[in-house]
């Protein structure tokens, strides 16, 4: 009796171990992705743009732990650290978005303070 | 890995520099000692003499290709700054920061230039463009300055973007980010992996400005002020094609099927384009950022191609478009009208100044006897090796004859049109010595070019 439970829990603990397949995750950061893309080439405001790019880089950070889980789950009897390089990409991943916000905002800013207005439509200066 | 090092840690010194110097020749002198600093560290590196021994868990490699690239890089930087640094006092009052933007960015060149691991090249890439955003916007009260520099960085931002996802399909699809991890394919490549390097190729194209992803180039190189938009036109263009031809040689080398017809197509569009719509352009400026697009076309025939001729001539191009655009770029930035008409009559103003410029121009159009032909004549070579190259080439060729029309424009403008009394551009000794030894060089290098390949294998 007990061991038949036993044998129970342990197949219960494996269906959650493997958990989503990982075709769910690519669908979910491509669409994230896609809605970045589309928000970049249809939004005239520079901060809307800005944080559509930031939405753009957050879905690549979903895909990038996912495949981590994924290859760790894989390889994990081979080598007990395998797929810990993709999380740590995404640490970097965030220090680089970190600088670009910050020199985005100051240039932004920048901008604001000549012309009174973030719209992306008064680029078009140089155009001639 | 001696310059790696000793390029972040000049950044930080130039940074405190602008507090503890009050002289701005002295800033500069520290700038163009710290630049030569770079370089004999390198080329001792080069010899075998390497000062720091960091573990890079086969994430970076020195080696011949990435060295040699490097000291190309150092010996433009270290002429770009004894002819432009002047200037950039004219820009702003923060001298020093803008040094140590450039020293930050000759270390993120030094890690495109040596990445084994996408980790690598992406940190390279963005150390290269947060600097260069800054750098465009410099001109704070300048409308043109502010908006460059928010176009460059909403479209550099997006292509990180493209970059990232291109990136992490690679992870998925080979578990590594290691470069020579990516180029086991063993029979059919996965759609994961096939779609992570056509974003890729779009990224680095976008920083390479290649022809449908160019549009911000002009603008970019319009707005920015002319001593930087020389620096991003020449030694940062330089690294993101080394970088390039790095990614798609050793990462994706065995999957060329799929890639070759994308970049063939991808470098008769550059070359169209560029070449085209530089011949329109009425402000030299503005002609020499369309100029650069063509000669990254140009450049992306060695990516094309992808053959031993093609990584010799590479470095050869990189050198000689290099030297020639830091020459004209420093001229233009003392000139005071920036159109054709600007450099009327120059040629009896200043005689020295216009010859040399005439032989930056006659490079740049590939004219024999100087470094430009060389490097096209190595580039159209190693095309013409590949099986389907031909046509490529003579497209190439054709391009070439539509760029010497408007080269030769400005060498019309200064020898054969009478100038108005503005005064010639006002010129320090050693800037007139430095484009001197430059002229001098681009034609060592035409007839000599054994004498830099030559480095390349010793």
């Amino acid at each position: 009796m007990s061991h038949k439970k036993g044998s129970q829990l342990i197949a219960q603990g494996s269906k959650l171990k493997k958990g989503m397949p990982i075709n769910y995750y690519i669908f979910l950061s491509l669409a994230l992705f896609a809605i970045g893309i589309v928000g970049v080439l249809t939004r005239r405001n520079a901060i809307i743009i800005f944080m559509c790019i930031e939405l753009m880089l957050n879905a690549v950070n979903l895909l990038l732990v996912a495949f981590s889980k994924m290859h760790h789950a894989a390889n994990v009897a081979v080598n007990a650290t395998a797929g810990t390089d993709g999380q740590l990409f995404v640490f970097f991943i965030m220090v680089v978005a970190a600088a670009e916000v910050s020199v985005g905002l100051a240039i932004i800013v920048m901008m604001y303070r000549n012309i009174h207005s973030v719209d992306v439509n008064f680029l078009n200066r140089l155009k001639h | 890995m001696n310059a790696l090092i000793l390029s972040a840690v000049f950044g930080v010194v130039m940074m405190f520099s602008g507090i503890l110097l009050k002289q701005k020749s002295a800033v500069r002198n520290l700038a163009i000692a710290g630049i030569l600093l770079l370089l004999v560290s390198n080329v001792l590196e080069t010899y075998g003499t390497a000062f720091f021994k960091v573990n890079v868990n086969g994430m970076m490699y020195f080696d011949r290709l990435a060295l040699f690239f490097n000291t190309i890089v150092f010996v433009s930087a270290l002429l770009y700054f004894l002819l432009t640094a002047k200037d950039m006092e004219k820009v702003g009052v923060n001298y020093a920061e803008y040094f140590a933007l450039i020293f930050f960015i000759l270390c993120g060149i030094t890690l495109t230039s040596s990445f084994k691991s996408l980790l690598i090249l992406f940190l390279g890439i963005e150390i290269i463009s947060i600097p260069l955003y800054i750098l465009t916007g410099t001109d704070k009260r300048n409308l043109k300055s502010n908006e460059a520099s928010l176009k460059y960085l909403l479209l550099g931002a997006f292509s990180t973007g493209l970059m990232l996802m291109g990136i992490a399909l690679i992870y998925g699809a080979k578990g590594t980010f290691s470069t020579e991890g990516a180029n086991l394919v063993t029979d059919k490549p996965s759609v994961l992996l096939v779609a992570g390097m056509i974003l890729l190729l779009f990224s680095m194209s976008f920083k390479a400005s290649a022809a449908p992803f160019h549009f911000w180039t002009p603008d970019v190189y319009d707005g920015a002020p002319t001593v930087f938009t020389s620096f991003m036109a020449t030694i940062v263009k330089a690294a993101v094609f080394i970088a390039f031809i790095r990614l798609f040689d050793e990462a994706f080398g065995t999957l060329r099927a799929q890639w070759q017809l994308w970049i063939a197509v991808i470098t008769a569009a550059t070359l169209f384009i560029g070449n085209i719509t530089a011949v329109f352009q009425q402000s030299v400026k503005r002609m020499l950022a369309y100029s650069s697009i063509a000669q990254a076309g140009f450049m992306l025939l060695s990516l094309y191609a992808m053959n031993t001729d093609a990584k010799e001539g590479i470095l050869l191009y990189v050198t000689a478009y290099s030297f020639a655009t830091i020459g004209i770029f420093a001229v233009l930035a003392r000139m005071n009208d920036y159109t054709f008409d600007g450099f009327n009559g120059l040629a009896q103003k200043d005689p020295l100044v216009a010859g040399s410029l005439t032989v930056f121009l006659l490079s740049l159009a590939g004219i024999p006897l100087t470094a430009g032909f060389l490097a096209k004549f190595y580039m159209l070579k190693a095309t013409i090796a590949t099986p389907q190259g031909l046509w490529l080439a003579i497209f190439a060729i054709l391009m070439a004859a539509v760029s010497v029309y408007y080269y030769f424009r400005v060498i019309q403008a200064m020898y054969f049109k009478e100038g108005d009394d503005a005064k010639a551009p006002e010129t320090t000794p050693v800037f007139r010595g430095t484009l001197v030894i430059l002229a001098a060089l681009v034609i060592l290098l035409g007839i000599f070019p054994d004498l830099l390949l030559h480095w390349f294998y010793f």
